[in-house]
């Protein structure tokens, strides 16, 4: 029996770079709309930030409608905003959050310059314009970007917000000894003042995405009055640390790490009009689906962030009549990784290690098999539903498959036969094996209903392909946590396969696919702090990366990352989902968010229908 | 010897039967009146019988996934229904069953055993043992449960799944780790029990007459403070099943995919409201062992102890 499920094949052909020229300057005269432009980009294998920065380095406004949606003519007035988040904040200083929680609790009270909206532009935050090539912004030479700041901003206590303090998050993340996590996006640059509302950021190398330093997640700025004394070693000491001095729209007025932050409005934003609540309250824990029955069905609170939930249970819940599920697709995929090495076998003290190699996955027939035998179409229909879209795409973006070179299908007999011409035979026991190597995998993945169920599912595909597997859930916060001694961590991968969600949030591939070049695996050596998990090695995915890096044409850069893509879910990648961010929003409430930044970046402008 | 026994003919009085314990056809006699006990015996004995025989009976897969079937009630292709996945639940819950009396019973037996043990050992004892054992018996009240466990499934759980394969290995060390645990309340009844009998006179009288240690205890001491004993471990049984749906529950148990009872409740709990027989079937098999098993303690209580005249 042959269950091919087709996948919708994009229409993108290879676009020459005359045509885009000419796209681009439609866009400019008004003949293609903006939303018409990133579409095709899309199409193209674009992610919707890159198109937007296409446009932004043309020098194209960005459109202000993101604002225009707001109804209250005056701020105040709305009374309480309820959110309930389900993994609670721990820490609120935006330079050392861990999770997306982190940040989405540092948001209430931080800004960063610029947030990206749903469609992948950038709105200014704090900064007066996105820099751009027309407003001599961006550097010709890619080397530097001057960001010009929103006059008349001040910090919750009085002081004035200026370049300084610009300035002084550079100083901050980008010292060592701070132990920021956003460091990352600070280390390789330079920062100067040049006035009291200019900052110029200088890269080392021409860097074609410069919207990553004082952007979105890594881009909350902290105020120097409060931090300066506290840089490096003393960086955790900071009593700001624990209540935040920010820009926005709320003051900060309790918070209990791991159970509540609360806020209240704040009288002097720098947005006329914002916010419309006159407190906020952000509580944590308890598990998805019961903050989404919080919302849909007891309607205690007002917004339910992250629903890992099936979708069948959300629809459920929003028939109440209650609440509703909003969706947003930004870059994220649930994907399932192939070990490349054999997580079997110790060497040096560690497994999984890259001198090794995995006895059955290094066979390229059992790759293939593994991957017909993902029912893709099936996870997608019967658990994810609306909040994930099949695909065979590491690299998505918000509305199609990037990538048209690639296919996905189920075909649990076809695998069987891949895996006999390749001499993988059965035994007595119907499980294949060749030259004594029993095809008999450990599949790993996180406790999450809706992963278990696809754990099942493939699991039972397997078996009657004649391959025994073994599955393993751990807990989310063992699973996802940095800790070097514990083996069931992600980066270790001491399992022959393991499923979970890489976020894609504000980046440009070029941070998200540095997780399959070869100097990134994750060892023993670099504390498993290696983004390339599966341990994938392949010189060609690694050249691509490298052209893209140095690429300043964004369309030439946009096709490596393609043909990268396209490389490496051939080797030991096998995409799922591609998976909206998922929230569950009071009837009245209206909100502004997007798949390409944190759920709370435009929370000033959210308010109640009255 | 004569004399000593013409000195006390009380004392023989106040102990009617000729042993201490009843025998076997009194226990059952007192046994079969407890109705309750007698009904509950049955029950169980359907129960263990349908676990053991049921698949034999119902040879449906537990994993066969049919998307055509999900959440659906009681029918005659599923007598249980099917969870989310369409997967038949009695298949499930027979497959689960094992799993869940085995390891039920079993951590029971490991903490009865070493409770009484520890119990007697100490009621018995006096001075330096006694109070050894006691701080032993603090301690072990004092571990932190769950880094314990942690720590216990860390350093042995692979080199458990080598020697006893996947199952068999989370098998062994749920249930040395449930029963290892939780003996210590068995221990201390079991001692109190002990420090007030061995003062009593039918004691003495035995001691008197030249018992040794072991005899008094197998003999006199223990048939009187097995009542409570049953008691807790009746309680135990329920604990255990319990504790594995916990330790399931965290990702520590048994795989997600084995359907023991607790794991079955897990998994439905999120559609109580449209598939209430997803988490009623396992659940009443929980509520009903754990009913059944307390009131066969009950019965056997009263059937053993040698002090109730019936």
């Amino acid at each position: 029996m042959h269950r091919r499920l087709a996948r919708p094949v994009g229409k993108a052909k290879a676009m020459r770079e005359r045509d885009l020229q000419h796209l681009i300057a439609g866009v400019r005269d008004g003949r293609v709309s903006r939303r018409a432009f990133v579409q095709r980009m899309l199409a193209l294998g674009l992610t919707a930030p890159m198109a937007g920065m296409m446009l932004a380095q043309e020098g194209i406004a960005q459109t202000a409608d993101l604002r225009a949606a707001y109804k209250p003519a005056k701020a105040g007035g709305g009374g309480p905003l309820k959110l309930l988040f389900w993994q609670a904040p721990t820490l609120i200083n935006p330079h050392f959050a861990v999770g997306t929680k982190d940040q989405e609790g540092s948001r209430i009270f931080y800004e960063p310059l610029a947030a990206w909206d749903g469609e992948g532009n950038l709105v200014p935050i704090l900064a007066a314009a996105i820099p751009s090539r027309e407003n001599g912004g961006v550097a010709a030479d890619g080397r530097s970007v001057t960001w010009r700041l929103k006059p008349g901003v001040k910090w919750h206590d009085g002081q004035p917000f200026g370049a300084d303090d610009v300035v002084f998050n550079w100083e901050y993340a980008a010292n060592p000894a701070t132990a920021a996590t956003t460091a990352g996006s600070y280390k390789d640059i330079k920062v100067e003042k040049i006035d009291d509302l200019t900052v110029r950021v200088v890269f080392r190398e021409p860097t074609p995405f410069w919207a990553d330093a004082y952007v979105s997640t890594v881009g909350m700025i902290i105020p120097r009055h409060l931090f300066k004394d506290y840089v490096g070693e003393k960086s955790r000491d900071a009593p700001a640390n624990l209540a935040p001095v920010g820009t926005g729209a709320y003051r900060f007025a309790e918070f209990r790490p791991g159970d509540i932050i609360r806020g209240v409005r704040n009288p002097d934003y720098h947005v006329p009009n914002r916010p419309y609540f006159d407190t906020i309250e952000m509580k944590g824990g308890g598990d998805a689906v019961s903050a989404a029955r919080a919302v849909l069905q007891t309607g205690e609170y007002d917004y339910a962030w992250n629903m890992q939930v099936e979708d069948e249970i959300l629809k459920r819940l929003e028939a109440e009549g209650k609440g509703r599920i909003e969706m947003y697709y930004g870059g994220n995929v649930e994907f399932i990784q192939l070990n490349a090495t054999d997580p079997w076998t110790e060497v040096d003290g560690e497994r999984a290690s890259i001198k090794t190699q995995h006895p059955a996955f290094s066979d390229p027939a059992v790759r293939k098999a593994m991957n017909l035998l993902v029912n893709r179409a099936a996870v997608q229909q019967f658990i994810y539903g609306r909040t994930g879209r099949a695909t065979a795409n590491i690299l998505n973006g918000p509305d199609r498959f990037r990538s048209p070179n690639t296919r996905f299908s189920f075909d649990a007999d076809a695998a069987a036969q891949i895996l006999e011409e390749a001499g993988w035979k059965k035994g007595g026991d119907g499980i294949r094996a060749k030259d004594g190597k029993r095809l008999k995998f450990v599949y790993q993945t996180s406790i999450n209903a809706p992963r278990q169920k696809t754990q099942a599912i493939i699991k039972q595909a397997a078996q009657k392909a004649g391959i025994e597997m073994e599955l393993k859930s751990i807990p989310g916060s063992v699973f996802f946590s940095s800790d070097v001694a514990n083996p069931d961590t992600y980066p270790h991968f001491y399992a022959d396969m393991q499923m979970y969600t890489w976020n894609m949030t504000q980046a440009d591939p070029g941070v998200f696919m540095l997780q399959y070049v070869s100097w990134e695996v994750a060892t023993k050596e670099n504390k498993w702090q290696g983004r390339n998990v599966s341990r994938i090695r392949n010189a060609e995915a690694d050249a691509c990366y490298r052209a893209a890096q140095g690429e300043l044409d964004l369309v030439k850069r946009a096709a490596q990352f393609i043909r990268m893509n396209d490389i490496v879910v051939a080797e030991n990648v096998l995409p799922l989902l591609h998976r909206a961010q998922v929230s569950a929003v009071a009837g009245k409430l209206r909100t502004v968010q997007g798949g390409w930044d944190n759920s709370l970046a435009f929370l000033a402008e959210w308010y109640r229908e009255t | 010897m004569a004399g000593s026994t013409l000195a006390s003919p009380s004392a023989e009085a106040g102990a009617p039967a000729a042993a201490p314990a009843a025998t076997g056809r009194d226990t059952w006699r007192r046994f079969r009146r407890h109705r309750l006990a007698v009904a509950s015996s049955v029950l169980l004995g359907v129960m263990v019988l349908g676990v053991l025989v049921g698949g034999l009976v119902w040879p449906v897969a537990i994993d066969e996934i049919d998307f055509s079937a999900m959440l659906q009630g009681p029918s005659p292709q599923h007598p249980f229904g099917t969870d989310d996945l369409g997967q038949d639940l009695l298949a499930r819950m027979i497959y689960g069953g094992r799993i869940s009396l085995a390891v039920g019973f079993a951590a029971m037996l490991i903490s009865t055993l070493v409770g009484v043990a520890v119990g007697a050992l100490a009621g018995m004892s006096r001075g330096f043992l006694d109070s050894a054992l006691m701080w032993l018996t603090d301690l072990f009240l004092s571990l932190p449960q769950l880094p314990l466990l942690l720590l216990v499934i860390y350093l042995f759980r692979d080199r458990l799944k080598e020697v006893f394969g996947v199952e068999g290995g989370v098998f062994v060390m749920i249930v040395a780790v449930i029963g290892g645990l939780r003996w210590m309340p068995v221990a201390r009844l079991v001692r109190a029990q002990f420090l007030s009998l061995r003062e009593k006179e039918f004691v003495e009288a035995a001691r008197a007459q030249g018992a040794g240690p072991l005899h008094q205890v197998t003999r006199h001491i223990l048939p009187n403070a097995i009542g409570p004993v049953i008691v807790a471990a009746t309680i135990e049984v329920s604990a255990a099943i319990i504790a594995e749906s916990t330790l399931s529950f965290l990702g520590l148990g048994f795989p997600p995919d084995i359907p023991t009872w607790g794991r079955l409740l897990f998994d439905a709990k999120d559609h109580l409201d449209v598939a209430p027989h997803w988490a009623l079937f396992p659940g009443a098999a929980i509520f009903l062992t754990v009913l059944s098993i307390n009131f066969i303690g009950d019965g056997l209580r009263d059937a053993l102890d040698p002090r109730r005249v019936l």
